[in-house]
């Protein structure tokens, strides 16, 4: 059975539901229960027509769920029997419920959640096990956030950029539990490129894609994460790299720049580098300058000084360092990066065991240790060689 | 089946036999160490004893009620705090005698010089739900 394929058709069928009259929050229940019996039943039987199948299904749960509402029940004797499934929705419908879901009243991580339920077509456990929370937190979480969304319209446009944050923390949960959320992500973002025509959108598409294309290389065989610099450049997934670029030359041509163009254009500058050390740092630097008068984003400048580092060397990129605050996140671990490229070795070892320690994800705090074992090695060698002349 | 909290600590258990910091040793070392706590716990996947596993920040603060329409009180963290907790792993095992025998193996983990840690490691006992038929 295509998940894929079924994941796909539940934002669409969640909208015929909603314009026959069932409101948002029962029939986006409605649905979810149809995916999960679809889930249980089409792999032995599949149907000829999954939408259909996936309508019929999800609105006879819908009147089976509202059957104690008698005046309902009256108009659906009157009616009598099953509406036809309708025309296919149309896209607007589609990006309604995307501006519904990431609704500003919701926090990040309820808008995250019925995203990827009513939009994407992820099982409550599903999502309850990507992020590791139990399942009836999970189902808790979605009716909160379907009771907040109650009284909103579905008949208006939101805020785009909403929608977008929702979708890039998506993209950042990577592969957890059994569903790829980075593909997922970047399938939702698509989907709603289709949907709209926004330099943003495509901007966040193709950076998702730039930086979805080096995931191969990103991690050894042991797990441990391997440096941009250091990634086995060949390993990187060139159509994916090739249909970013298209999509962000498309977006920049625009002349509406944003943040996640702006990503996008160093992360395809990243791309099309042979060779780290091929690497346009320069023009990189003049990204990060356009991005910082885009965002207040401190993280940019952090960023930006790594840049400056390489582009003007290390001891531009400290002073660059000097200026920003050092409890920003991964300020100390840049911090000892400069340091190791201007030769103090001993203080780059000292940071690299203190990044490692303020580190937020094991990957990394794993990646900053064997940095600090890295140079005591060498530092031992150093010492070694002194103590025999 | 009985569940077990094996604890590993930073700082509040007896020093270890081959006690050296991590940044003190090899990447090769490291590596292997890493390689060895994941075999561990696919291992005990596959054994069906395997519950959860986590690693914590080593700084944390405490945090306490200040009285009705006061916000909570933060303090620390403590750098005198006796005892530390860097992670856990929690696994369900048949007997108080296999629970041993696993956090031994856990604590056997290399680490410096690709020898044993030979860390201590706390081994504590969930307290249980009551039994459904209670034996008189």
């Amino acid at each position: 059975m295509d998940e894929v394929l079924l994941r796909s058709l539940i934002p669409g069928v969640l909208t015929v539901l909603v314009r026959r009259g069932a409101d948002f929050a029962a029939g986006e229940d409605a649905v979810q229960d149809a995916l999960v019996e679809a889930l249980g039943a089409w792999p032995a039987d599949p149907p000829r027509d999954p939408r259909g199948w996936l309508i019929t299904v999800a609105w006879r749960k819908f009147l089976d769920a509202t059957r104690a509402d008698a005046a309902r029940r009256r108009r659906e004797d009157r009616e009598g029997g099953l509406p036809e499934p309708g025309p296919a929705p149309a896209a607007d419908d589609t990006l309604k419920l995307y501006f519904l879901c990431a609704h500003p009243a919701l926090t990040p991580s309820s808008a995250v959640a019925l995203t990827l339920r009513a939009v994407g077509g992820l099982t409550t456990r599903q999502i309850a096990r990507a992020y590791l929370v139990p399942e009836a937190t999970m189902a808790q979480r979605i009716s909160r956030a379907k009771r907040t969304v109650s009284g909103v319209r579905l008949d208006r446009p939101g805020d785009v950029a909403t929608v977008l944050r929702v979708l890039y923390l998506v993209f950042n949960e990577g592969y957890s539990g059994d569903v790829d959320l980075s593909a997922e992500a970047i399938r939702l973002t698509r989907q709603m490129a289709a949907a709209i025509d926004h330099p943003e959108v495509a901007g966040l598409l193709a950076l998702m894609l730039l930086h979805h294309a080096r995931r191969a290389a990103r991690t050894a065989a042991d797990g441990s994460l391997v440096p941009l610099a250091e990634q086995d450049r060949g390993r990187w997934d060139t159509h994916a790299i090739a249909e970013g670029v298209v999509i962000l030359q498309a977006a920049l041509a625009r002349d509406r720049l944003g943040e996640y163009q702006a990503q996008a254009a160093i992360a395809a500058l990243h791309a099309d580098a042979f060779t780290a050390e091929e690497t346009d740092w320069v023009q990189i630097v003049e990204w990060y300058d356009e991005l910082a008068g885009l965002t207040d984003s401190p993280v940019v400048l952090l960023n930006r000084a790594v840049a400056v580092g390489e582009a003007d060397g290390p001891r531009a990129g400290l002073a660059a360092l000097a200026g920003l605050d050092p409890a920003l996140p991964r300020w100390t671990a840049v911090s000892a990066h400069l340091h190791e490229r201007d030769g103090d070795l001993d203080t780059a070892a000292r940071l690299y065991a203190e990044a490692a320690r303020k580190a937020t994800n094991l990957a990394e705090r794993d990646h900053l240790t064997r940095q600090a074992a890295r140079l005591h090695v060498r530092l031992d060698v150093h010492r070694r060689r002194s103590d025999q002349k | 089946m009985a569940k077990y909290l094996l604890l590993k600590h930073y700082r509040g258990a007896p020093a270890a036999v081959n006690d050296v910091p991590m940044d003190r040793w090899t990447p090769e070392e490291i590596s292997a160490h890493i390689q060895y706590m994941q075999d561990f716990a696919a291992r005990l996947e596959k054994t069906g004893e395997f519950v959860d596993g986590q690693a914590l920040a080593p700084e944390g603060t405490f945090v306490r009620y200040d009285g009705e329409g006061r916000p909570p009180v933060t303090d620390g963290p403590f750098a005198e705090t006796k005892d530390l907790i860097a992670g856990w792993m929690i696994i369900d095992v048949d007997t108080y005698e296999r629970a041993v025998e696993l956090a031994g193996e856990l604590s056997a983990a290399p680490g410096a010089g690709g020898r044993p840690i030979h860390e201590w490691l706390e081994l504590r006992p969930f307290l249980t739900e009551p039994p459904a038929a209670i034996t008189e």
